[in-house]
C-alpha cells in the first residue's frame, strides 16, 4: 500500500505491507533507528514517537494508520547541533545508563510537558508510567524531566553538544589541545 | 595552579550525546547489505519428545532461504553442538546442551529449528508453517521434587541432581548444642527475570573470501564469546570477530554464550550472508537466563544477647534444564557469602544444584550474593524478633570489627577492608532511627502499620583473581598517545551503561594531563581491542580500571625518559605531577605527555636504545576480590485494609571505596535498588506444574514503573581498598544486593504486631492482607 506521511518535517511516500508496524517503517524503511523496540505488548514504551504531536507507541500503530499524519521521532526532537532541553536535561541529570529506553522516554517526557508544563514529581512519575527503564531506577529521569520543565518555562535557548563540551573544568594553563598540538619549540627544533 | 582533578568530579557522560539523540548503534541498528532474517521455532512444552519436524510447507517458498533442525546441526561438519559451561567442580554433571534441541525438548522456549527468510515478518510467518509433533513427557519444575527422583530432565543422568557441595567450618554441632536459642526458617528466593529493555540481538556474517566470521551481539563478553564460538564452531579464533556495539542493558543476562549465537553464526556461514536475529520479548522471557530461584533452609544458633554462634544451611538451587555459562557457579557464591558482614565461625552447609524443566538460571545482577544477603539479613531480624532485641543491636553484636581487616571468613574469603558499624551509624543518624521507632509505636496505636527495615550488606565483587574464577579473572587496557596528542584507550571490559567511556577518560585526563575530550575510550570489538574478559561481577572499573592505571604507569615511565633526554637530565630526577613531567618538586618547567608522544612518533630525538612510539598494554591480575558494603534503611507503611505497601523512605549509605564519578556511582546504586526492591515486592517468574511459563510477557511479569518506586536518598562512606591501585570497589551490584532484604525486613517489621515472622517474596498485597487477618477468630 502507498502511504504518504511527514516524518520529522519531511514529506515521504512509502510502499508498505498493510501489517507493517509504524516502528518498523521508521526503523527499516526510513533508517530512523533511534526508535527502539523492547517488547511485543505495548508495555515498554521504547518505541514512543509523536503522532501529530501526541505520544504514541509506534509498535501499536500500523504504518498505514500514520498516512496523512505527522510523525516526530527522537531524531526530530533534537540533534547534536541543537539539543532539545529534555535531551540536555537527561544528559546533565544522568537520566540514562544503557540508553535503550531513553529515546522513547525523552519523547514521552516531551509530550508530558506539553500537557503539563510544571508537573510535580508524582505527576512526572505517573506521566511516564508507559515507559519502562531497567537501569536508572527512575530517580534521575524524574530529576531530568523536572529540570527540563524549568528550562522550558524560562525559555532557555537550545544548546549544541559542543557548547556543553568540553566537559573538563577550567584550568589556569590549559594543557595542549588537539589543534597545533605539535609544540612550537619542537617544530623549530625539527626545522 | 594545579590541573583541576577530573577524578572525583561529577562529569557528564561522554557516551550520552549519541544516546539522547537516537544516533547510537545497537545490534538491531546495524545495517549490512544482503541481510536476511532468522526466526526460531521453540518448544511449547516443558518436557517432550520431538516425534517429527515437517518443513515441507516451506519447500517452494521463494522468500525462505533455509531451515535447519537440531538433526542438521548435530551432523554438521566441525560443529560441536554442545554448549560451554565454565566451572571448576570435579563432580558436576554436564549433560549435553545442544544449540538446537535434538530428539527432546526440556523447557518452554527450547529452540527446535531455525528458519531464515528475506524479512523479519516473513521469517516469523515461515516459522509458523513448520509443523513439529511432540509427545509430551512428565515435567518437573519444583527443585525439591526433582531432587527426590524421577521424572528426570536428562534421562541419561538417572538423577536431577547436578551437584552437591557440602561445607563445614568450626564446630557447628557444638554451637547448636550450647545455644540459648535456635531458629529454623525456610527462605525462598524466588525466580526473577533480568529484563534488559534491549532483548537478545545478534547479526552474524561470514566473509568466505577472508574466511572470517563477524558477529555483532548484545553481549557483555565479546572476547569470551569469540573464544567459545571458536571452540563450538571449530573455527580458528583469529578468524572470528565479535562486536558488542551499543548494548541495551545486561544485568548478567548477556554474560553468556547463547545457543542462538552459535546457530545464527553457523547459519551465516552456510548462507554466506548476514543473518540477523532479534528475539521478541516473549522469547526473551522464555529463553534468556533467569536469576535467583533458591530454597534456603536456615537454622541459626544464638546466645540470648543476640550473638549468633552457628549457622546450618541447605541451599537448593534450581538450575533449570541446562547449564549455561555460569549456572552452577551462582549458588556456590551464595555459600561463600553466607556469613555476610558477621563473624560467624561455625557453619555447616550444603549446596544442591538441581535440574528442572525450566529455563536455566545464571548470573543476574548480584549472582548468588543477593540470595546470601537476603537470608542472612532476614536471619538477623529473626534473631532480634525472637529475643525481643533491636535488630540494630543484633547487628552491632555480630559485626566484624574494623580492626579485624583484612579478615578471613569461615568460608575462606579474605575481606579486604570495611567499617560496617560506621555506615550503619551514619544511616541511623540520617533517618533518625530512634525517632522512627517512636513514630512506629505511635502509629500502631492508631492502627497504622509502619515498618522499619535494615540491611547491612557486604558483597564480593571485582571478579576476580584468576585462581578463584571459572575462567580468567584479569583484564586489560591499552593506551596509545597518538602523534597529534590525542589519546586512545582500548579497554578489555565491555561497558553497556556503566559509563567507563567517561570514568576511564577522567583517570587518563588527570594522570596524563590532557583535556578529557582528547581521550577516546574504545571497547567491545575483538578486532580492535586486545583480549579482555568483559563487564560483569562489578569488575569493569575495579579490574579494567586497574589495568588502565598500570598502562598509565608504563606510559609515564617512558615519557619521563623522553623528557629527561630532551632536558639532558637524569630520569630519576623527574616526576609526573598534576599530569605533567617536571623536575622533582619544581613546577617551573614542565613537559607534557603530548610532547613526549610527538617525540616518540618522530623517533629521532629519543634516548639511545628507547623504542619509538608511546603506547602500552597492561593487564591487571587482581590479588583478591573487593568487598563493598553498606547499610540500607527502608521505611514502609502497609495498609491494613488492602495489604498495599507504601515506601515512606529509602536511604542507602554505601561504601565502594574511592568514587571516580559520584554521579555515575549514584546512578548504579539507584538502578540497583530498584531491581532489588522490585524482587522484594513485585517480580516473580511462574511456571505451572507442566513447565508452562505463566509470566511470558511484560503484561504478566511486573517490572516497576516510575510510580512504583520511591525517591532514594543516598550517602556514602569511603573505606579504600588496597586490592587495586585505584583504591576502588565495584558498585554495580551493591544496590541490588542491599535493597531486597531492607524492603522485606521493613514489610515484615510492619506486620510484627500480627505475629508475622517471615513471608516469602514477592510481598504482594494479597499475601500481606491475608497475614493481617485475625486468625482462629481472635481479633488483634
Amino acid at each position: 500500500m502507498q502511504i504518504d506521511l511527514t516524518v520529522n518535517g519531511k514529506r515521504t511516500s512509502l510502499d508498505v505491507e498493510p501489517r507493517l508496524l509504524l516502528a518498523h517503517a521508521l526503523r527499516d524503511s526510513l533508517n530512523l533507528t533511534g526508535t527502539h523496540i523492547g517488547c511485543d505488548t505495548s508495555s515498554c514504551g521504547a518505541c514512543t514517537v509523536l503522532l501529530d504531536g501526541v505520544s504514541v507507541k509506534s509498535c501499536t500503530v500500523f504504518a498505514v494508520q500514520a498516512s496523512g499524519h505527522e510523525v516526530t521521532t527522537i531524531e526530530g526532537i533534537g540533534n547534536a547541533d541543537s539539543l532539545h532541553p529534555m535531551q540536555e536535561a537527561f544528559w546533565s541529570a544522568h537520566g540514562l545508563q544503557c540508553g535503550y529506553c531513553t529515546t522513547g522516554m525523552i519523547v514521552s517526557a516531551v509530550d508530558l510537558l506539553q500537557r503539563n508544563p510544571d508537573p510535580s514529581d508524582d505527576e512526572i512519575r505517573a506521566g511516564l508510567e508507559g515507559n519502562l527503564c531497567r537501569c536508572t531506577g527512575y530517580e534521575n529521569i524524574v530529576k531530568a524531566v523536572r529540570a527540563a520543565g524549568a528550562a522550558m518555562r524560562s525559555g532557555d535557548a537550545r544548546h549544541s553538544v559542543d557548547e556543553l563540551m568540553p566537559i573538563h573544568p577550567p584550568t589556569e594553563e590549559p594543557p595542549p589541545s588537539g589543534e597545533g598540538i605539535i609544540p612550537q619549540q619542537l617544530q623549530e627544533a625539527k626545522a | 595552579m594545579a590541573f583541576t582533578a577530573m577524578v572525583g568530579a561529577r562529569i557528564r557522560r561522554r557516551e550520552d550525546p549519541r544516546l539522547i539523540t537516537g544516533r547510537a548503534t545497537y545490534v538491531d541498528d546495524v545495517r549490512q547489505v544482503g541481510t536476511v532474517y532468522a526466526a526460531f521455532v521453540r518448544s511449547p512444552y516443558g518436557h517432550a519428545k520431538i516425534t517429527s519436524i515437517d518443513t515441507s510447507a516451506l519447500k517452494d517458498d521463494e522468500h525462505v532461504l533455509a531451515v535447519y533442525t537440531g538433526e542438521d546441526l548435530h551432523h554438521a561438519h566441525n560443529l560441536k553442538s554442545s554448549l560451554p559451561v565454565a566451572h571448576k567442580m570435579p563432580d558436576l554433571k554436564t549433560p549435553p546442551h545442544y544449540a538446537l534441541a535434538l530428539d527432546e525438548v526440556r523447557f518452554v522456549g527450547d529452540p527446535v529449528a531455525i528458519v531464515v527468510a528475506d524479512t523479519p515478518y516473513l521469517a516469523r510467518d515461515a516459522a509458523e508453517k513448520i509443523v513439529v509433533e511432540y509427545e509430551e513427557m512428565p515435567a518437573v519444575v519444583d527443585p525439591e521434587k526433582a531432587a527426590a527422583g524421577p521424572p528426570y530432565v536428562h534421562d541419561s543422568l538417572g538423577t536431577n541432581v547436578a551437584f552437591t557441595m557440602p561445607f563445614s567450618a568450626g564446630d557447628p554441632d557444638k554451637a547448636f548444642a550450647q545455644a540459648d536459642v535456635t531458629i529454623k526458617q525456610r527462605i525462598v528466593n524466588q525466580r526473577v527475570a533480568p529484563v534488559p529493555i534491549e532483548p537478545r540481538s545478534m547479526v552474524a556474517n561470514y566473509d568466505a573470501g577472508m574466511q572470517q566470521l563477524t558477529i555483532y551481539s548484545a553481549t557483555q563478553i565479546p572476547h569470551l564469546l569469540r573464544t567459545q564460538l571458536a571452540v563450538v564452531l571449530g573455527l580458528p579464533e583469529n578468524k572470528i570477530r565479535a562486536i558488542a556495539p551499543e548494548v541495551g542493558g545486561g544485568f548478567g543476562a548477556k554474560l553468556n554464550v547463547y545457543p542462538e549465537e552459535v546457530v545464527v553464526s553457523w547459519v551465516a556461514m552456510q548462507l554466506e550472508r548476514p543473518v540477523k536475529y532479534i528475539e521478541t520479548r516473549s522469547e526473551c522471557f522464555q529463553a534468556m537466563i533467569h536469576g535467583r530461584d533458591q530454597i534456603d533452609d536456615l537454622e541459626i544458633a544464638a546466645r540470648s544477647d543476640g550473638t549468633i554462634t552457628g549457622l546450618r544451611l541447605k541451599i537448593t538451587a534450581n538450575l533449570g534444564a541446562y547449564h549455561q555459562l555460569l549456572t552452577p557457579v551462582v549458588p556456590t557464591l551464595t555459600l561463600l557469602m553466607s556469613h555476610g558482614c558477621y563473624k560467624f565461625e561455625n557453619i555447616a552447609a550444603e549446596v544442591v544444584g538441581v535440574f528442572t524443566n525450566t529455563m536455566s538460571t545464571d548470573a543476574y545482577r548480584g549472582a548468588g550474593r543477593p540470595e546470601a544477603t537476603f537470608f542472612i539479613e532476614r536471619a538477623i531480624d529473626l534473631v532480634a524478633q525472637r529475643l525481643k532485641l533491636d535488630p540494630v543491636d543484633v547487628r552491632r553484636k555480630n559485626f566484624i570489627a574494623p580492626s579485624a581487616f583484612p579478615h578471613t571468613t569461615a568460608t575462606g574469603l579474605t575481606y579486604d577492608s570495611g567499617d560496617y558499624e560506621n555506615t550503619m551509624d551514619k544511616a541511623l543518624a540520617l533517618v533518625d532511627y530512634a525517632g522512627l521507632r517512636k513514630q512506629q509505636e505511635e502509629l500502631r496505636q492508631q492502627g497504622r502499620y509502619l515498618g522499619i527495615g535494615l540491611s547491612t550488606y557486604v558483597e564480593v565483587c571485582g571478579m576476580g583473581p584468576s585462581a578463584a574464577m571459572p575462567a580468567a579473572g584479569w583484564d586489560s587496557a591499552t593506551i596509545r598517545i597518538e602523534p597529534t596528542g590525542s589519546i586512545t584507550v582500548l579497554t578489555g571490559v565491555s561497558p553497556h551503561g556503566q559509563g567507563q567511556e567517561t570514568t576511564f577518560a577522567q583517570i587518563v585526563s588527570d594522570e596524563l594531563g590532557v583535556p578529557i575530550d582528547q581521550v577516546s575510550v574504545i571497547h567491545g570489538d575483538t578486532d580492535k581491542v586486545q583480549y579482555g574478559v568483559g563487564t560483569f561481577g562489578s569488575r569493569g572499573t575495579a579490574v579494567g580500571g586497574a589495568a588502565l592505571k598500570l598502562a598509565i604507569d608504563t606510559i609515564q615511565a617512558k615519557a619521563i625518559k623522553i623528557a629527561a633526554h630532551q632536558w639532558e637530565a637524569n630520569p630519576d630526577d623527574l616526576e609526573y605531577r598534576d599530569g605533567k613531567i617536571q623536575v622533582k618538586g619544581d613546577p617551573s618547567k614542565t613537559f607534557t605527555t603530548a610532547e613526549a608522544g610527538f617525540l616518540a612518533f618522530m623517533g629521532d630525538k629519543l634516548p639511545p636504545g628507547l623504542e619509538p612510539g608511546l603506547d602500552a598494554t597492561r593487564r591487571f591480575e587482581p590479588p583478591n576480590f573487593v568487598f563493598p558494603f553498606g547499610t540500607h534503611v527502608c521505611v514502609v507503611e502497609v495498609d491494613a485494609r488492602s495489604g498495599e505497601v507504601k515506601i515512606v523512605k529509602y536511604l542507602a549509605v554505601d561504601d565502594c571505596g574511592r568514587l571516580l564519578n559520584p554521579m555515575i556511582v549514584e546512578g548504579q546504586v539507584h538502578g540497583g535498588i530498584a531491581q532489588g526492591l522490585s524482587q522484594a515486592l513485585f517480580e516473580e517468574v511462574v511456571y505451572d506444574d507442566s513447565g508452562q511459563l505463566l509470566t511470558g510477557t511484560l503484561m504478566d511479569y511486573a517490572i516497576p514503573h516510575a510510580e512504583q518506586v520511591p525517591h532514594y536518598e543516598l550517602d556514602h562512606t569511603v573505606t579504600p581498598t588496597t586490592v587495586n591501585p585505584l583504591g576502588i570497589k565495584g558498585i554495580g551490584e551493591a544496590g541490588t544486593i542491599g535493597s531486597t532484604p531492607a524492603i522485606a525486613n521493613a514489610v515484615i517489621d510492619a506486620l510484627a504486631p500480627f505475629g508475622v515472622v517471615h513471608i516469602d517474596m514477592p510481598l504482594k498485597p494479597e499475601k500481606l492482607w491475608a497475614a493481617m487477618q485475625p486468625k482462629n477468630g481472635s481479633a488483634r
